[in-house]
């Protein structure tokens, strides 16, 4: 381990737990606690928990918030009711992705942006600077806010019973949500997201109460299948709910329209950053990202060529044997002839030829199943 | 952190139990930890003929990949079709049903004991 690793406020719990540990963005965060897998299947089939405290915080406070927003994203968020979340894009200047976030209304005047650990400081300094000349001040409080993620079809009856946690509508609460509550007198904020594709729970609370918060809820998941849970789970809880990761399936050289996220531009602002590039337009032969999936049990994985009559035509951004479904799924850029689902290509499995299926995602989604 | 004294060892993380003239072949349990849940192995084919230090097969997790190496080289006698089928017991029996594949010796490559691995792991 590096010393220069940040750590969790919740790690000595992760070291409690015999996590081990992986080097996530500069953040020393546990990989797994025991099992991948048995992660994987509590968060299908009961509950996980997640020390997510990585994730950086961003808030803008004051009258012009809404319109700071309005200009430094891609998407409309002066306008979302307080209480909503939106999904919405940090580009830059040619319409490229810096950043994917979630944007929290949490008060009239307020919003909190959750950025990824590894684009703190981009999505940080990017918003500030695209801020200026707006009524608002900008404050990255990501050092001293801790997440905690509480996903799976159990997450709901374990958030009832941490004990000491006093919320107003979560049974009410939708997707997409978030409500204010209180845990023993500290402020928490409980948003209805998440990155599992199933049922789910997001709180934020102050790094100084993350560890009590994590045993109470620890606590009111004995006997409902609760289960710490790793960012390697994560990955493939995600990766299956067809859900990009920046640094895979988003990058500075992509735009919205060659990921599929351009329902997260809105081009009827009239002016924000990156709006000039996102209308000059994507090359026509830019690739464009879609879903493989593939028989046996070899997965395609990040940076794998995709071929097809023995010429690249793609790569792999993301890959894994899918630990629900039990074939292998991957996200994949590849040239535009080849993206119409049922289009078979191959993916190179470090020399040989896998025969993958184009599939518009998510492999898996919680309602199909229902 | 499991390493049995009666074994030898690669610094590629591989277990080798001498039997006669075979050597029974895994990897170590630091090894299967390291690479999380094992969810497919490629073993090399009986009979197949293997030298010292090449890639023989792989073991992936969700996670990743990890290569096989020859500790030895001979023919293949036996592929652990145990393993094939349920991958998972690498990680559960890494030094038991979890074997890979078995190996006629002609010559070995660099073994290390236990106590060496054990250092090698520590470092």
């Amino acid at each position: 381990m590096s010393e220069s690793l940040t750590l969790s406020p919740l790690d000595s719990i992760h070291r409690e737990l015999g996590a081990s540990f992986t080097d996530f963005a500069g953040w020393d965060m546990p990989v797994r606690y025991s099992s991948d897998l048995a992660e994987h299947h509590a968060v299908r089939t009961a509950a996980g928990i997640f020390d997510l405290s990585h994730m950086a915080e961003i808030y803008l406070v004051g009258p012009g918030a809404g319109a700071a927003l309005d200009f430094a994203l891609s998407g409309t968020l002066s306008t979302i009711p307080v209480g909503r979340a939106k999904y919405s894009l940090l580009l830059n200047e040619d319409g490229c992705i810096l950043d994917d976030l979630i944007v929290y209304r949490t008060g009239d005047q307020e919003f909190m942006v959750v950025a990824n650990a590894g684009n703190r400081f981009v999505a940080a300094e990017a918003i500030r600077e695209r801020a200026r000349g707006f009524d608002c001040v900008v404050r990255d409080d990501s050092d001293t806010v801790a997440l905690i993620a509480v996903q799976g079809p159990n997450s709901a009856e374990i958030l009832d019973h941490i004990d000491g946690l006093t919320v107003d509508g979560l049974s009410d609460l939708g997707y997409y949500r978030c409500v204010p509550a209180d845990f023993r007198g500290t402020p928490v904020l409980i948003a209805r997201t998440g990155y599992t594709g199933e049922d789910g729970f997001e709180l934020y609370i102050p790094a100084t109460d993350a560890a009590e918060l994590w045993r109470a809820a620890t606590v009111a998941g004995e006997g409902r299948g609760l289960q710490a849970c790793g960012l390697a789970c994560r990955d493939t809880l995600r990766l299956e709910a067809g859900m990009p990761l920046y640094g895979h399936e988003l990058n500075v050289t992509l735009t919205p329209s060659q990921v599929n996220a351009a329902r997260a531009v809105d081009l009827t602002k009239d002016s924000f950053v990156g709006r000039e590039g996102v209308v000059a337009g994507t090359p026509a032969d830019a690739r464009v990202l879609v879903g493989l999936q593939s028989e046996g049990k070899r997965a395609g994985r990040a940076d794998y060529e995709v071929h097809s009559n023995g010429r690249v035509v793609g790569i792999v951004t993301s890959g894994a044997l899918s630990p629900t479904l039990g074939y292998p799924i991957a996200f994949a850029l590849v040239e535009p002839e080849f993206t119409q689902p049922g289009t078979v290509v191959d993916i190179d499995v470090r020399g040989t030829a896998i025969p993958a299926t184009v599939i518009t995602p998510p492999f898996y989604s919680r309602k199909a199943r229902a | 952190m499991s390493i049995p004294a009666e074994l030898q060892y690669t610094a590629e993380h591989e277990w080798v139990r001498i039997e006669g003239d075979t050597a029974v072949v895994g990897i170590t349990q630091y090894a299967a930890d390291a690479l999380g849940d094992i969810v497919y192995v490629d073993l090399p084919k009986v009979g197949k003929t293997i030298v010292a230090g090449s890639v023989v097969g792989e073991a992936e997790s969700t996670k990743s990949v990890g290569e096989l190496f020859a500790p030895c080289s001979g023919e293949i006698v036996e592929a652990n079709q145990a393993v094939i089928d349920s991958p998972e017991l690498v990680n559960s029996d890494p030094y038991g049903n979890g074997w890979l594949f078995s190996v006629r010796v002609s010559s070995f490559g660099e073994l290390i004991s236990a106590d060496a691995y054990a250092a090698l792991i520590a470092e």
